[in-house]
């Protein structure tokens, strides 16, 4: 192809078509976005779409797939605009290229608000060249010709021609300004906003191999770790006879996840012919740790903290207006409340496992199951002291992220043990102990509220003090609190201070990062001030939310609109039929919980019963506002089902990491029990708000409001107020 | 030790200790991933196979009791009636969405309708509890089972 018009302008876009071996047409495109409403920074964007002979389709997905959709939603975008119907297209997986393909990141639910227009765009672009080929050959004027099920059509002509037979004469045409291409307008979609069902599906109900954990390579040994039981530990010594004469052991490698983040992460790694001979050695392996500066930390040492810390003055503060003491002192009310939540481990079904195989000359090739493969190469390239460009990045499915993937510990280790056994692949597997003990947990945290009311029932005060995880007066990894939190932005007078305390474990955003635990605190205290103001939740917040207009929030391309998120909290009242009266029925009770989490609005209702302290929920009503279109509507449905049942389970299952000497001692599914089926709500209510904004993602901002909405649930069943989760009935 | 399996009615010679879990053997030794291993404590459910029919926690079976039964896997899950309606019922729902723990859910799904074929909804629960889903794909599960076995499902 003809790379000259790439050359020099890597800020601007240009679509490139090419005749290329194997396909009839490639067509690449490279976007340039500029920072914006629904875009987190300016940034590129890489799409690229093969035309066959047979006139199948091959669209490129770039972003890991974790069940979040992706590899489904981002081809149909394209292939809507392209005007190729959904049975022509075939799908595949590219590497990781972030020179190439812009962003690949699973997190923080951007893929949405990043590719709505560009993908389209790549598109609408490419069928834009063959139309033109089209008008060029027939001799018409481009305007009269229409296309459908991948044909350009001319109607007054009674012809058609199909995309794979334009190929030659569309590589020749002028590529168009891809910011100045026509869209469909959303009449005209006919892939986008309708059911299409995940790509991966039919192979996954054969089971075959399309995860991390199955890699498969000719000669491919396995590896299985002894890892330091408090994280940040270092390996003292150790001995490895015992292992090295063993059957199957091709090598012992001492390792450190250094790079990921600061702190070491140190390990003994045993290779070998089989995953299950070498980790049945590791109690073979005698290894002395230094611990001695993490065997203070304890869970139990967290709590004595925290409450010491809430009876004195704040650290530092994060948010003040007014003068929220005064204001309190002349209020009519003052509500108080402590609220607090624990650690968390992501436990991804899918342990975590790499596979890297070190080639003869330095460089290494990765099969990762990472929801942040750009990331993963700075690790690797740091920690290893090669070049990013020396590192090759196979993307594979992922068995679940939930933000655990973020991290990329396990390829930083899986390369130091490739490069112990140059020219063979190598699989580092955890075992579930290792993968729950070495975790980049969701951070505990405690908040002491106050807040004052004036006599017509407003919220007039508000203060917080919290206490969470930092180092160097700032808060670490996933422990921070927004500045801007609702209410806190719209209240007069407001204090929001925060104190630290310190911790080994290292910590790291767990679907709906932060929210997940704001969501609780914030919703379940707000309906605590609803309760002593006489009136309910829906009502107060409406009141506090005030006139419609934008709040500004962490991030400069984001703002909190009030109008939205009435327009949730009004439907899901309408939806669920609220009345704010108790239910009738003794141990029924029914709660409330409004979140605005990664650019969603999302408002819900839970109904509850309680049996002998035992809580069932018997149904969850959603109601949720991402912007102007749900792509797909099929996967919004399992997205929002999904985060609902995961919020329960954060609500509800005993599921606290717990920490002693040090160590995390909470290893294994029956001290870390996940949700099971008996667990989940008999019924799921989904009403989707749509307006002019355009789209936003899903894949975490239903999680958060439906945790005080249990909790302020078990209150109206029951009488008793929760203030830290798990929510736990004596 | 040496012994001969039955593996989706093919019999596989296979070379191995005797206290290997036949989750291993079947990943490592017989090159078929599609079970999988979540937790390896019988915990989890995403090693379920069927053994005789009877699903059981491959990562919890030696192959010694393997041996001389026949051994199901989602591999060969469609060559049984019921696998064959539970796997057409899972893709039509589209189940999945990780889809990590899906073929241990298709594998107790499939033991509890050749058992039971009309099971009730506590039928349902008892079958499938032991199999977790990290993604809460609980919903459709249940519902894919009430397909498959020809029960009426709720709207
Ligand atoms: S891997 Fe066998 S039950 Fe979890
Ligand atoms: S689909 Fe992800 S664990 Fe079940």
């Amino acid at each position: 192809m003809n790379r000259d018009r790439t050359k020099g302008i890597d800020r601007r876009s240009f679509i490139a078509a090419s005749l290329a071996a194997g396909a009839a047409l490639t067509f690449e495109a490279k976007i340039a976005l500029a920072a914006g409403p629904g875009v987190a920074e300016a940034t590129m964007l890489n799409a690229f779409i093969r035309i066959l002979p047979d006139n199948s389709v091959i669209i490129g997905a770039k972003n890991p797939e974790i069940g979040q959709g992706i590899k489904t939603m981002l081809p149909m975008l394209l292939a809507d605009e392209l005007d190729v119907s959904w049975e022509q297209v075939k799908i595949e997986q590219t590497d990781a290229n972030e020179k190439l393909y812009g962003p690949q990141v699973a997190g923080g639910s951007t893929a949405t608000p990043m590719n709505w227009l560009p993908a389209r765009q790549a598109g609408a672009a490419a069928r834009a060249m063959l139309v033109s080929a089209a008008a060029a050959q027939w001799k018409v004027d481009a305007a009269s010709l229409t296309t459908a099920g991948g044909r350009v059509v001319d109607k007054a002509g009674g012809r058609s021609a199909t995309y794979a037979s334009l190929a030659k004469a569309a590589a020749a045409q002028p590529a168009p300004d891809l910011a100045k291409v026509p869209l469909k307008k959303p009449n005209e979609f006919h892939i986008i906003g309708t059911p299409k069902k995940g790509v991966d599906t039919p192979k996954i109900v054969r089971g075959e191999p399309l995860f991390g954990i199955d890699t498969r390579l000719p000669g491919l040994l396995h590896a299985a770790m002894v890892k330091c039981p408090a994280i940040g530990g270092t390996l003292a010594s150790y001995d490895d006879s015992a292992v090295k004469s063993a059957r199957g052991v091709v090598a012992v490698v001492p390792i450190s996840s250094g790079q990921c983040p600061a702190g070491k992460q140190d390990a003994v790694a045993i290779v070998g012919t089989s995953w299950w001979a070498v980790q049945k050695l590791r109690d073979k392996l005698v290894v002395q740790w230094d611990i001695a500066a993490q065997q203070g930390f304890s869970t139990e040492l967290y709590a004595r903290q925290a409450a010491e810390a809430l009876g004195k003055a704040p650290d530092a503060t994060l948010f003040k207006a007014g003068d929220a003491d005064a204001a309190l002192a002349k209020a009519a009310k003052v509500v108080t409340g402590d609220y607090s939540y624990p650690f968390l481990a992501h436990a991804t079904l899918e342990p975590q496992n790499c596979t890297a195989l070190w080639h003869e000359g330095g460089t290494v090739e990765f099969w990762a199951p990472t929801q942040n493969p750009g990331n993963g190469r700075k690790d690797v390239a740091a920690m290893m002291g090669i070049a990013p460009e020396a590192i090759t990045i196979h993307m594979t499915r992922i068995g679940g992220g939930f933000g655990r993937r973020l991290m990329n510990d396990y390829m930083v280790m899986a390369g130091q043990i490739a490069k112990a056994v140059p020219g063979r692949p190598v699989k580092l597997l955890f075992d579930r102990t290792d993968d729950m003990r070495n975790d980049y947990y969701r951070p505990g945290g405690w908040h002491r509220f106050t807040a004052g009311i004036d006599a017509s029932g407003a919220l007039v005060a508000f203060k917080d003090h919290f206490v969470t995880f930092g180092a160097n007066g700032k808060a670490i990894r996933a422990a921070d609190m927004p500045a801007s939190e609702f209410p806190a932005s719209v209240v007069p007078d407001t204090h929001l201070a925060q104190s630290f305390l310190t911790t080994n474990l290292t910590t790291g955003w767990l679907r709906a990062p932060t929210s997940n635990a704001m969501a609780f605190v914030y919703q379940s205290f707000m309906d605590e001030v609803a309760e002593a103001a006489g009136t309910d939740l829906p009502a107060l917040m409406l009141r506090t939310l005030g006139a419609p207009r934008d709040l500004p929030t962490e991030r400069p391309t984001v703002v909190f609109s009030t109008a939205r998120a009435r327009a949730v909290i009004e439907r899901v009242v309408a939806f669920a039929g609220w009345t704010g009266k108790p239910s009738a029925v003794p141990g029924k009770g029914r709660g409330f919980g409004f979140y605005f989490s990664h650019r969603g609005y999302f408002a819900e209702v839970v109904d509850v019963t309680v049996t002998d302290g035992a809580v069932k929920v018997d149904k969850v009503w959603i109601a949720g506002d991402i912007g102007s279109q749900i792509i797909n509507p099929l996967n919004a449905e399992h997205q929002a089902q999904g985060a609902a049942i995961d919020g329960l389970a954060q609500a509800l299952v005993w599921q606290p990491v717990v920490q002693e000497a040090g160590a995390v001692q909470t290893v294994t599914f029956s001290d870390f029990p996940l949700l099971r089926m008996d667990a989940k709500p008999a019924e799921i209510a989904i009403s989707w708000v749509k307006n002019d904004y355009p789209p936003t993602g899903l894949g975490e901002p239903t999680l958060p409001p439906v945790i005080p909405a249990v909790a302020n649930a078990i209150r109206a069943a029951t009488g008793k107020r929760l203030r830290s989760l798990p929510l736990q009935l004596a | 030790m040496s012994m001969v399996l039955t593996v989706n009615r093919r019999k596989r010679s296979v070379d191995a200790d005797a206290d290997k879990p036949l989750l291993w053997v079947l990943r490592e030794d017989l090159d078929m991933p599609g079970t999988k291993f979540g937790c390896g404590a019988g915990l989890c459910g995403a090693c379920t196979v069927l053994l005789d029919g009877q699903a059981v926690r491959s990562c919890q079976t030696l192959i010694s009791e393997a041996a001389g039964k026949q051994i199901t896997t989602i591999e060969g899950v469609t060559a049984l009636p019921a696998g064959q309606k539970v796997v057409e019922a899972w893709t039509r729902i589209d189940v999945p969405q990780c889809g990590y723990c899906q073929a241990g859910q298709i594998m107790s799904a499939t033991a509890l309708l050749t058992a039971n074929p009309k099971p009730s909804a506590e039928d349902i629960l008892l079958g499938m509890n032991g199999n977790i889903c990290r993604c809460a794909t609980y919903v459709r599960i249940e519902r894919a089972i009430r397909e498959a076995a020809g029960l009426e499902t709720k709207a």
